[in-house]
């Protein structure tokens, strides 16, 4: 699978808008990482938004202000969300389900205050013009091919660590939290710990893709820390396939094209449309493009 | 022998090449408005610019008849800086874009001002009002078309000032924005003699009931209350203030209000606020005229974000025409050089920091019983000149000015 | 006498004020309260509906001339209707499912409910008059009180009273409480389970909806009126206890003071102070203030 998606990734910049492409990427790093705490912890988070900016706008800081190279903005910015994501984890994971979901939501909503009023985030405009600078000094980054193997290498390497976490014995300990708490609890596990280190992953991971999405379009803004940005990133996922490995990426790159797609032509339509993408979703086709596409293949082996 | 032929050779090619530069790129030249079409600013600009900027283009065509073609693209950015940054990018890297207009929201003006400098085309702004658009952030492919905060600020709160205005309070929008609003009206109130007793700070956005503030602006006896904020939390200020009884013993001056905005509240909510605006369409036969036709298509009278678009744009095209090119550079120069003369100003002209500079008219809004109908809301009481009213070049930040 | 710096009248203005929204805040937190203690299900369209209620209120006054008494019954009707429609035609199917899809059905109707409204009346908003036998106010000495406000307070709080007590005192309220417990038992006693949950979820919209027709004269009716405050009654809820009518009846109230204080001193806050306290009530007591635990 994995030499697949470098061949198409390889491939693609030269069929379609690169740009275009590194924003789907980054979201699809971002989904992914959702995923990991919700479809495969069964934790829904509705803060990821705040891990997302926080390490936009550090990352943009880095490299605006304080000159450093686009790698070490986005290791500082990486660096945030998992310290940021370890507090909010630390805070959150002691309730479960929607109090859970509240927590989270209610430590973004103090993340996106105190982005708003810190001079630094430049509030509503937000910190624009962050350079594309030059990699490890050496390559520039402006040349837009350039900069998107750049991002298809940080998504494969943040891929590749959520594929290795989901398939590994804490994985699969994961998986038995989700499916049944009480029991992973009497057979031993520090349930809590995991949790928390499922958090954590996910949190640094969002901040990757965040401070990714900074460099590509120079721009870290509040759109970045808002609940519908957490909101998008659920719907993705459950677009994609929830708990699958592939799911969320589709689901991003469904979602990122139709916005762009339908931008010109639709206009404001477009939020009713998202919206009735979530309610089909949801009632008719709860196992996301993915997850169906798997469920299709295995009747197939089944069936005639 | 052949080398001698090779140098008149070269010529001509170089000549026949740099020849085929001054023609239009593929003979079409391309129009993007970007602009809100479904957030909160969709009534100041949003379908209004499209229709605005599609019948400057209409009219071009018909009346200069040019040797090339003129196209429209649009796309709603939602007020994200991100979006609008993206559908540039792609626009000037992919679909060969020349010009960008609207861009009302000031982050979303100034994250496409730097794309259009850095792929060398030309932003004109008139949905924004940033001052930051012609100092700090400013740059040679941009021009800054209808209104901006400082001339906002000056018209209303030094003409207030003047007509007995003298103690004020604010009302501000706790955001970049809001701050700025405050403090260039600040500024310009005590340089004409008046005082700020001082400012509420309510939060922003998402914020409806402005009792409170409202309340505490009442009891600092203020004789004005200047609303330094926009779209619906100005429009619920105004409204909440007559609810309490603060109007019309205390005056309200809005620094940033859109005739859309005082459409939506009715008359009787807003008579007697004071405000500032660079365009209304009953001032004169030519603004006349030309709302007649806006308003047969949109169904709305223009604001001056959407008188700009027209204007801003028809320049722009005459521009290229003149220059037979739509090399931003030239067209740019082209475009300082000439005045503005049409329906929105008789004696426009751009400087070097991008600010076109035109007058500017205070009005006041007219009560129930003054009005014919609708849109009949303004009556105008002081008309600023272009030189006055814009933050002269002396005080500005902008690099591109000579000192 | 001043407290911090304020004079005490200006600190009762406030205050005064605050018990306005504070009873909006319980008024409007009380339909999603029910539909969450009662059935399980997160309602975000709850917003939606408080938004859809406001409009219904003024296309009543504006298309037929119906006048702000008959909207207060009227449009809590219709949102009311529209409540059993989504609970029967969609809702239903995901009883038996994790509580995320309820809220994730919720959240995508609300989104396409803001947009159409969006698409047909932009977002300058709409202006709802006040009603002739509520205009002007009362000079209380310390501020001018607007009888309008004054009216939402008795209106708010008589409604909340009547909700609670409907709930927890009356043989109905036990039903649906022990509805919610054990369906299985209750449907067995020969009592419809199914229509009362269709019953309970259209009287929470159709509360939104009563909510939105009290703000209308307050605010411009807009399409996004529902989206900022959908997440602080979502706060107020979670902090008054996620089954517990009375906790967000007292919390709303209780934000409507902590916000009136905070905007006294310091004002850009007063929107998500709100948030800090969930967190903290979280942290202490998860239950929420008034909350049983499952």
């Amino acid at each position: 699978m994995f030499v697949a998606l470098v061949v198409v990734g390889v491939v693609a910049p030269f069929l379609v808008y690169p740009t275009f492409l590194m924003k789907v990427l980054c979201f699809a790093l971002f989904a992914s990482a959702f995923n990991l705490l919700l479809g495969f912890a069964g934790l829904l988070s509705f803060g990821h938004a705040a891990f997302f900016a926080a390490s936009a706008y550090v990352c943009g800081y880095f490299c605006k202000t304080l000159g450093a190279t686009p790698e070490v903005g986005i290791l500082a910015g990486t660096a945030l969300a998992a310290v940021l994501g370890a507090l909010f984890g630390l805070l959150a994971i002691r309730r479960s389900g929607i109090y859970f979901a509240m927590i989270t939501l209610a430590l973004a909503q103090l993340v996106y205050f105190v982005e708003l009023e810190l001079p630094f985030t430049g509030g509503e405009d937000g910190l624009q013009g962050i350079p594309r600078g030059r990699l490890l000094g050496l390559i520039d980054l402006s040349n837009n091919l350039t900069m998107y193997f750049f991002v298809l290498a940080i998504f494969l390497a943040g891929f590749w660590l959520i594929h290795r976490t989901i398939h590994s014995p804490f994985g699969q300990v994961l998986k038995a939290i989700r499916e049944n708490e009480p029991r992973a609890i009497s057979l031993g596990y520090a349930v809590d710990r995991y949790k928390l280190l499922a958090f954590v992953i996910s949190a640094t991971l969002s901040g990757l893709a965040g401070a990714t999405k900074s460099i590509v379009f120079q721009l870290a803004s509040l759109t970045d820390a808002h609940w519908h940005m957490s909101g998008e990133v659920v719907l993705m996922t459950l677009l994609g396939g929830l708990g699958t490995v592939l799911g969320p990426s589709a689901g991003a790159l469904t979602i990122v094209g139709l916005e762009n797609l339908l931008a010109d032509k639709v206009g404001p339509w477009i939020t009713v449309i998202m919206g009735g993408i979530f309610v089909l979703c949801v009632l008719l086709f709860r196992r996301g493009i993915v997850g169906e596409l798997g469920a299709l293949r295995l009747t197939r082996r089944i069936g005639a | 022998m052949r080398v001698k032929l090779l140098i008149p050779a070269a010529i001509l090619a170089l000549t026949l090449g740099s020849a085929a530069h001054a023609q239009v790129a593929d003979g079409v030249v391309k129009v993007g408005v970007l602009t809100d079409l479904s957030g909160t600013y969709s009534d100041l600009s949003g379908q209004g610019a499209l229709v605005a900027t599609q019948m400057a283009i209409d009219d071009f065509v018909a009346q200069e008849k040019p040797s090339f073609k003129v196209e429209m693209v649009y796309a709603d950015h939602q007020n994200k800086a991100d979006i609008a940054a993206n559908k540039a990018r792609e626009w000037f890297e992919r679909d060969n874009v020349d010009v960008v207009t609207d861009l009302v929201t000031s982050s979303t003006a100034l994250a496409v001002m730097k794309i259009a400098k850095e792929k060398n085309r030309i932003a004109l702004v008139s949905g924004a009002g940033s001052t930051r658009i012609t100092n700090e952030d400013c740059n040679d492919a941009t021009v800054h078309w209808a209104y901006d905060t400082y001339s906002l600020a000056y018209g209303t709160a030094k003409q207030v000032v003047l007509h007995g205005g003298k103690t004020w309070y604010f009302l501000t929008a706790d955001y970049a924005f809001g701050l700025s609003l405050e403090k260039d009206s600040t500024d310009i109130i005590l340089a004409s003699g008046g005082s700020v007793l001082g400012a509420a700070r309510h939060p922003f956005p998402g914020n409806a009931d402005f009792s409170s503030f409202l309340l505490k602006a009442q009891a600092s006896g203020a004789q004005v209350i200047g609303l330094a904020n926009a779209g619906t939390d100005t429009t619920n200020s105004i409204k909440q203030a007559a609810e309490f009884g603060i109007t019309p013993k205390q005056t309200l001056a809005g620094l940033l209000v859109f005739i859309t905005d005082v459409h939506s509240l009715g008359l009787k909510a807003a008579q007697g606020l004071y405000l500032t605006e660079g365009f209304y369409w009953d001032l004169n036969d030519g603004t006349r005229a030309w709302s007649k036709r806006f308003f047969e298509k949109h169904k709305k009278m223009p604001t001056m974000a959407q008188a700009g678009d027209y204007s801003s744009i028809m320049h722009y095209l005459k521009a290229v025409k003149a220059v037979n090119s739509d090399d931003a550079q030239k067209v740019m120069a082209q475009m300082k050089k000439t005045r503005i003369d049409d329906f929105f100003t008789h004696n426009g002209r751009i400087r070097d920091d991008g600010r076109m500079v035109h007058d500017m008219y205070l009005f006041q809004v007219k009560k129930p019983s003054e009005s014919t109908g609708a849109w009949d809301y303004y009556k105008l009481i002081a008309t600023i000149p272009a030189e006055e009213g814009f933050q002269s070049l002396s005080a500005s930040r902008c690099p591109l000015v000579k000192k | 006498m001043t407290i911090f710096g304020v004079p005490l009248p200006a600190l009762f203005g406030q205050l005064l004020l605050g018990l306005v929204n504070g009873s909006f805040y319980a008024v409007l937190s009380l339909g999603l309260a029910i539909i969450f203690g009662l059935l399980n299900v997160i309602n975000f369209a709850h917003g939606a509906q408080f938004m859809i209620g406001a409009f219904i209120a003024w296309i009543g006054l504006t298309e037929f001339g119906m006048n702000y008494w008959a909207a207060l019954i009227v449009s809590p009707l219709l949102v009311g209707v529209l409540g059993v429609l989504i609970e029967r035609l969609m809702l239903r199917r995901l009883y038996q499912m994790d509580h995320l899809y309820g809220l994730l059905l919720t959240f995508g109707l609300a989104l396409i409910a803001e947009g159409v409204f969006r698409n047909y009346y932009g977002v300058s908003g709409e202006s709802y008059e006040v009603p002739e036998q509520l205009q002007g106010g009362v000079n209380l000495g310390f501020m001018f009180m607007p009888l309008y406000r004054a009216w939402v307070v008795v209106a708010a709080l008589t409604v909340c009273v009547a909700a609670w007590f409907a709930i927890e005192r009356t043989r109905l309220g036990a039903t649906l409480r022990a509805a919610t417990q054990r369906q299985d038992l209750v449907q067995a006693l020969g009592i419809n389970v199914p229509v009362l949950m269709t019953l309970t979820y259209a009287t929470g919209a159709a509360l939104a909806a009563f909510a939105g027709v009290l703000s209308a004269p307050m605010v411009q009716v807009n399409p996004l009126m529902g989206s900022h405050l959908i997440i602080v009654v979502f706060a107020v809820v979670v902090i008054g206890g996620m089954g517990s009518i009375l906790g967000s009846i007292v919390t709303g109230v209780g934000l409507g003071l902590v916000e009136a204080l905070t905007k006294v001193y310091y004002g850009q806050a007063s929107s998500v102070v709100i948030f800090l306290i969930m967190a903290i009530v979280l942290l202490v007591r998860p239950a929420g203030l008034f909350g049983r635990t499952a």
